[in-house]
């Protein structure tokens, strides 16, 4: 319970450095918002005007809690270029990039687990030197660049679907999901790779313990020492290694979606870069840094739940 | 584990690195085509003698650039990682040996500036200085520092009370001599193969970058500038995008094992 409001007291510390830091970098460039608002011509007076409206004279940190307490509730501000509400823009898109990170994060889960402790259990035959070598060479290959081979291979030569034509999930789900299986794939292999790696070396060390050796000098066969024992020890660093791929699996998410013409939250990310639209910049990259400091924080509870020994 | 095996890691990843920066610098110098001689004749040429990797949508010669390009995705690798692992030495030493409150802020800093996804905070730095080949250095080059940092502050709290370092202490060594020419020796294996697995994440994080169109401007090629320009040709030559992911790739791997190698060599973990 300690560890829990520990851990909570950080994550708000945490999220008021990343949103300080964030609201700090986009303040501090000399860009006029106004200019974009009202265009080169407008009269002195509009410009003094709309920069009271819109809080621009007010010192930093009046400034800082006003966007944190309309962030908040809701209130992202005004994209610069749509003159729509940024939280109309980002609603629609965020569902398509938090399902692709989704069934990227499952397919992570669910295939390297099991191919690391088949690997553990064969290590040292062919089969898994076999596994160990593509692995290796899978870990080294860019997301985008798999993404392109995909294009190629499932787009072009099987024709499982079709790059560039996006379905949204209004339109048809099954379209959509067929759609998103292929960027998910291609975000998941490389970290499939790094983390089965890591679960097969992991396993490996355990099986060297000492508590390994009671377990098997009581009569217990191998699978129940292995499932019973050496797996929630060995899972521990890879749990840990997990929570910080998603930081990199929604990094990723933003280069693929480019991949394949995916109108997702990368997509929209890089178009309000180009255009300078920055309250648009500033609410993506808050929401991204909130979801990965929660998820971490999510993790660090369950880590306790496996690992009750870890204090703080 | 037998210590009288090879080291794979090692030996696969100075080969597959020696070869390929070798062949940058080759590239500087000379390349069989000029980078950017466009020939209109030659268009969409498949791979032969007289163009290896084929030729892309102008004519261009695709081995040439792609030597050309990893040249500057190299260059670019090497000064983030300078960038990153020397002001990571300066931040991680002198927090990790004198500790203290500047020590708590400047992590916890740390700590939230690791929370954006580095790819972000990269584009978030693009999106404030503007596209450009030093612009996207300095970017990388800070997305790199709280890793670096983060790594030597643990090394140096590890070694501070050591012996060695606390028999230095008794001969009235200063605290910056101590940090510079005592300690920072001695955590060389974990730099070093922290620097290769940097070098890897910057191959990455280039190519990702100018993938993008926001990392290095044309006429400059670049690997990851060139994927996505083979996209559009992906049907007509495959060929274009294959060579130069493959460039990414080899490049990527050396790095890895390199890094492998050498932690296997130090016996960490």
């Amino acid at each position: 319970m300690k560890y829990f409001i520990k851990k909570t007291i950080t994550l708000i510390i945490t999220l008021f450095i990343v949103s300080f830091l964030a609201f700090f970098a986009f303040t501090i460039i000399p860009a006029d918002p106004t200019a974009a608002l009202l265009g080169t011509e407008a009269s002195p007076e509009r410009i003094a005007a709309l920069r009271e409206a819109l809080g621009l004279n007010d010192p930093f940190f009046v400034r800082y809690f006003n966007w944190l307490k309309a962030f908040i509730t809701g209130n992202m501000g005004t994209s610069y270029s749509y003159f729509i509400p940024v939280r109309r823009l980002i609603g629609d898109k965020i569902l398509i990039t938090a399902t692709m990170s989704l069934m990227a994060a499952v397919l992570i889960i669910i295939c390297s687990v099991p191919l690391g402790i088949w690997q553990a259990k064969n290590a040292g035959f062919l089969p898994d030197s076999i596994v160990t070598v593509i692995n290796q060479i899978v870990m080294a290959v860019p997301p985008f660049f798999l993404g392109i081979i995909m294009c190629y291979v499932f787009g072009l030569i099987l024709r499982l679907f079709t790059p560039g034509y996006f379905v949204s999930y209004t339109v048809s789900p099954a379209a959509f999901f067929n759609y998103l299986i292929f960027p998910a794939i291609a975000i998941a292999l490389p970290r499939i790779a790094m983390t089965s790696k890591m679960l097969r070396g992991s396993i490996i060390n355990e099986l060297d313990e000492d508590y390994v050796r009671t377990a098997r000098s009581r009569g217990n066969g191998t699978t129940a020492i292995l499932y019973g024992h050496v797996l929630r020890n060995a899972l521990v660093p890879v749990i840990t290694f997990i929570g910080m791929t998603i930081a990199d699996i929604v990094a990723s998410s933003i280069i693929i979606e480019q991949v394949f013409s995916i109108p997702g939250m990368g997509q929209l990310l890089l178009i309000s870069i180009s255009t300078r639209d920055y309250p648009v910049v500033l609410a993506i990259v808050v929401i991204i840094a909130f979801i990965v400091v929660f998820i971490n924080y999510l993790v660090d509870i369950l880590y306790q739940f496996i690992d009750p020994r870890v204090t703080l | 584990m037998s210590y009288a095996k090879h080291n794979w890691y090692m030996i696969f990843g100075a080969v597959i690195t020696f070869v390929m920066v070798l062949l940058i610098v080759v590239g500087y110098f000379w390349t069989p085509y000029s980078p950017t001689a466009i020939c209109a004749a030659e268009r969409f040429d498949g791979p032969s003698f007289a163009h290896l990797f084929g030729t892309d949508n102008l004519g261009r010669d695709i081995f040439s650039r792609v030597l050309d390009g990893a040249g500057t995705t190299l260059f670019i690798s090497v000064s983030t990682v300078l960038i990153g692992l020397i002001t990571g030495i300066l931040i991680g030493g002198l927090t990790g040996y004198f500790g203290g409150w500047i020590d708590e802020v400047v992590m916890r800093m740390n700590d939230s500036l690791t929370a954006f996804p580095s790819m972000l905070l990269a584009l978030v730095i693009i999106g404030i200085l503007g596209p450009g080949t030093y612009n996207v250095i300095i970017a990388l080059g800070i997305m790199f520092i709280p890793s670096f940092a983060r790594m030597v502050r643990s090394e140096f709290v590890r070694c501070k009370n050591l012996d060695y370092v606390k028999s230095a202490r008794l001969m009235r060594a200063g605290p910056l001599r101590i940090i510079f020419l005592h300690i920072l020796p001695n955590t060389r294996s974990t730099l070093l193969s922290a620097v290769a697995i940097g070098f890897n994440n910057a191959v990455l994080a280039e190519a990702g970058l100018s993938y993008l169109g926001i990392g290095v401007m044309p006429p400059q090629a670049s690997l990851g500038r060139m994927l996505s320009e083979s996209q559009s040709y992906l049907f007509s030559a495959p060929w274009y995008s294959i060579s130069t992911g493959f460039t990414i790739i080899l490049l990527i791997l050396g790095f890895t094992l390199l890094g492998e190698g050498i932690r296997q060599q130090a016996g960490v973990d």
